[in-house]
């Protein structure tokens, strides 16, 4: 593999406070060195021009479904990695909500190798228990060896009191986060959209908030009996829920929490006439809610924007709204959507913006080495011109499936390269 | 404020692929009441008036050979029988799919059932859903006009339009006078399990675009307070009593327990509070209409001396389906060529 020296973009890196005109090289797939423009001398380096385009880690998404093993028709790692390096990442953390689940540490090898076609790294998230059945833990000593990165049975909470305190506890002794899809299903029961006045008019049955904050405001009281434990609440989208997480970080526990694109761009209107590309879970909520993601973006309390893409096919989308599948596609339009969102709208600092994309997940999930440009970390590296407005096409997408809300929307900024650990994975010329 | 469509220039190619739930709905649809414009009310029920005195055999002309299907997920008496009647004595042909005898029940999507509907011939389709929002997804998979015969527990548009002609009937209004203003000054209560009527929610968009107060009125687990944010015009109530003393209307339902997913109900504090009995409406309610669209649980959300009672308006309701259907039948069929799209 040549080395790589990208020329003359503007270099900004959070983790290190860069912010500045730099020359970057990537050499056997680690970042070799970072210069003033015109100090590097690497003869025989692919040059890349990124003059008038930003230079950063690459972006990391600790919240994707892949669909592999089991449901290739969505998804596969082939193509879903392949969508999330048109999008400018470069890790990803896949869900273990897969058929079978990913409950054992041979499903999660399995996931890693080679054969699967990833074109970035896949860091497999285990399932906190057996079949995420909610009563029987896996073994999460084994499942880390084999490289997963935390524990969660998402799609679904882990709902019992008794088996979430375990879960807590065992994790904690192997040094990883326990994610919760915070929903207490036993007030979501036929629900297919938020609670409140829209969901009345629609004649659907809507999910109440307390049903995401109780059981976030469970969890961390569950937290304060582990040592050392780490709760990471998965797609937060309520302000009460956000609150909770908020105050018991003040109080010291370690809480750590993410926010979907969706959720901060978007409110329960998009649904209009039951379009089911507006239909995920948690759903989208009401305008105060929305407003409250925005202000724990800002305010640092949300650590990470996360996509949880997940893709479907467009049969089982075109449905009637109560019969459609949970979840949209999300690894294209995510740095498109925060810079237009986040930066354009609501003034946040392109490297703020960046961190909560890259380096702020990667700690929120100890992916150490990842998030950070520093000469010897891997070479994850995403160039985009964060001026070029477009408009994303859903029929475009890399990913099989093209179940988004946001097709034909207008995005801010562009990626140009996306580098995995030295290899080229995308590029627009 | 949340973000909106972009205002990115498109290609011609963008704008001629719009995504599945952003197909245009044909215009002939009927399938929210909250979509009729008052001038839109009136044509309909003037169009119901001149179809009902029409000579049979010419009214039978105006759609003669048009292909009509009833597509019904849920069983019906009233709304599948007087459309079907509506729709022959117009001289259409009618084919009734119901899911207990077709393809649905092998596993049959929605919109394959509408495609196979529409290549054998279908113009119009006349949906019945236990999902809300399904004739959206009808329209949009066929391009065909479609009538909505009660969707879930979203809508029933045709039941608020016929029972908005017993309404202007009883009260001696003209459909021709029909305008904005026409019920200023007349409160409907609409009593019972609103949370999953479709009725009570079209009456509700329906009514006070013709000036009327709709005062919906049931226990809390049948009626969130959210209700009233519906639209303009709708107030929430727990005193049936009261309400029953402003309104000249009153529309009874009944509880749909094939709804109530869980729900525990104290049935006998919910007839003394909120069942139309003879002696309540004599005592607070003497000279208003009593409407119910039907089904009714005789001896639970009203009395069988109600029911038969002179103030009911039961029988009147169910006749005036059939003059609303026809009329909603030519608005969709009329000055549209046979096909359509696709």
């Amino acid at each position: 593999m040549k080395p790589l020296l990208i020329r003359g973009g503007r270099v900004v890196d959070p983790e290190s406070g860069l912010d500045a005109p730099r020359d970057v090289l990537l050499r056997d797939g680690k970042i070799a060195a970072i210069e003033n423009p015109g100090q590097i001398k690497a003869p025989g380096a692919e040059v890349f021009n990124a003059k008038g385009l930003v230079v950063a880690t690459g972006l990391i998404d600790i919240h994707v479904h892949l669909r592999e093993p089991g449901q290739g028709y969505k998804e596969t790692i082939a193509s879903g990695t392949a969508a999330a390096a048109a999008g400018g990442f470069t890790t990803v953390c896949a869900m273990p909500n897969t058929i079978p689940v990913n409950d054992t540490p041979e499903i999660t090898r399995w996931m890693q190798t080679s054969e699967r076609g990833a074109s970035i790294r896949v860091f497999p998230i285990a399932a906190a228990t057996r079949g995420s059945m909610g009563e029987i833990l896996t073994e999460y000593s084994a499942l880390k060896e084999a490289g997963a990165v935390a524990v969660t049975d998402d799609g679904r909470p882990i709902l019992g009191d008794a088996i979430m305190l375990e879960a807590l506890r065992a994790a904690a002794q192997q040094g990883l986060p326990v994610i919760q899809h915070a929903e207490d299903t036993r007030l979501t029961g036929g629900c297919s959209m938020n609670a409140g006045a829209l969901a009345f008019r629609l004649g659907l049955r809507g999910m109440p908030v307390e049903a995401e904050s109780g059981l976030v405001e469970r969890d961390i009281s569950l937290l304060r009996k582990v040592k050392n434990g780490h709760l990471h609440v998965a797609h937060l989208s309520t302000a009460k829920a956000l609150d909770a997480v908020r105050d018991a970080r003040r109080q010291g526990l370690h809480v750590t929490c993410e926010v979907t694109p969706h959720h901060f761009a978007l409110t329960e209107e998009r649904i209009g006439r039951y379009d089911t590309d507006a239909k995920m879970n948690p759903p989208l909520r009401g305008e105060s809610d929305r407003a409250a993601m925005i202000e724990g973006l800002l305010d640092g309390t949300v650590d990470a924007i996360a996509t949880d893409h997940a893709p479907h096919a467009a049969h089982e989308k075109e449905q009637e709204f109560d019969r459609a599948p949970n979840g949209i596609t999300g690894l294209e339009t995510a740095l498109g959507l925060s810079l237009q969102v986040l930066h354009v709208r609501y003034k946040m600092p392109m490297a703020k913006v960046l961190a909560l994309l890259s380096s702020r997940p990667a700690r929120a999930l100890g992916l150490t080495g990842r998030g950070s440009l520093a000469p010897g970390s891997p070479a994850d590296v995403l160039v985009f011109d964060p001026r070029e407005k477009w408009a994303f096409r859903a029929a475009d997408s890399r990913s099989k499936s093209k179940n988004t809300p946001f097709d034909g929307w207008e995005m801010q900024g562009r990626v140009r390269l996306t580098v995995s650990e030295g290899r080229t994975v995308f590029r627009r010329d | 404020m949340a973000l909106t469509r972009a205002t990115v220039r498109k290609t011609p190619q963008e704008i001629s692929t719009p995504s599945f739930f952003q197909q245009p709905i044909h215009p002939g649809s009927a399938i929210t009441a909250g979509d009729f414009s008052v001038a839109e009310v009136k044509r309909i029920l003037e169009s119901a008036d001149a179809l009902e005195k029409e000579n049979p055999f010419r009214r039978g002309d105006r759609l003669a050979k048009r292909r009509v299907a009833l597509l019904f997920y849920e069983s019906s008496t009233r709304t599948r029988t007087s459309f079907e009647l509506a729709a022959k004595a117009l001289g259409a042909d009618t084919t009734l799919v119901s899911s207990l005898s077709s393809s649905i029940e092998k596993g049959e999507s929605l919109k394959d059932t509408g495609i196979t509907l529409q290549a054998l011939g279908a113009e119009c389709i006349i949906l019945r859903s236990p999902y809300s929002g399904a004739p959206y997804l009808l329209a949009q998979a066929t391009g065909l006009p479609v009538l909505n015969a009660g969707d879930g527990m979203a809508e029933h548009p045709s039941q608020a339009l016929l029972d908005l002609r017993t309404i202007l009937q009883f009260l001696g209004i003209r459909s021709s006078t029909v305008g904005a203003k026409t019920l200023n000054g007349v409160t409907v209560t609409i009593c019972g399990d609103i949370l999953h009527s479709r009725v009570a929610r079209s009456n509700a968009l329906l009514l006070p675009k013709l000036g009327a107060k709709v005062i919906l009125c049931g226990p809390p687990e049948l009626l969130p307070e959210s209700a009233a944010a519906m639209g303009p015009g709708i107030l929430v109530s727990r005193d049936f009593d009261a309400a029953l003393g402003q309104s000249k209307i009153v529309m009874m339902l009944r509880i749909q327990a094939e709804r109530l997913a869980g729900l525990q109900l104290d049935l006998d504090e919910y007839r003394s509070r909120y069942q139309a009995s003879a002696d309540r409406i004599a005592q607070h309610a003497p000279r208003a209409l009593l409407m119910h669209p039907g089904p009714i649980i005789r001896g639970m959300e009203i009395t069988a001396e109600v029911a038969d009672g002179p103030q009911s308006a039961i029988a009147q309701q169910v006749h005036n389906g059939v003059a609303i259907r026809m009329a909603l039948l030519v608005r969709a069929l009329a000055g549209v060529k046979k096909g359509g799209r696709r």
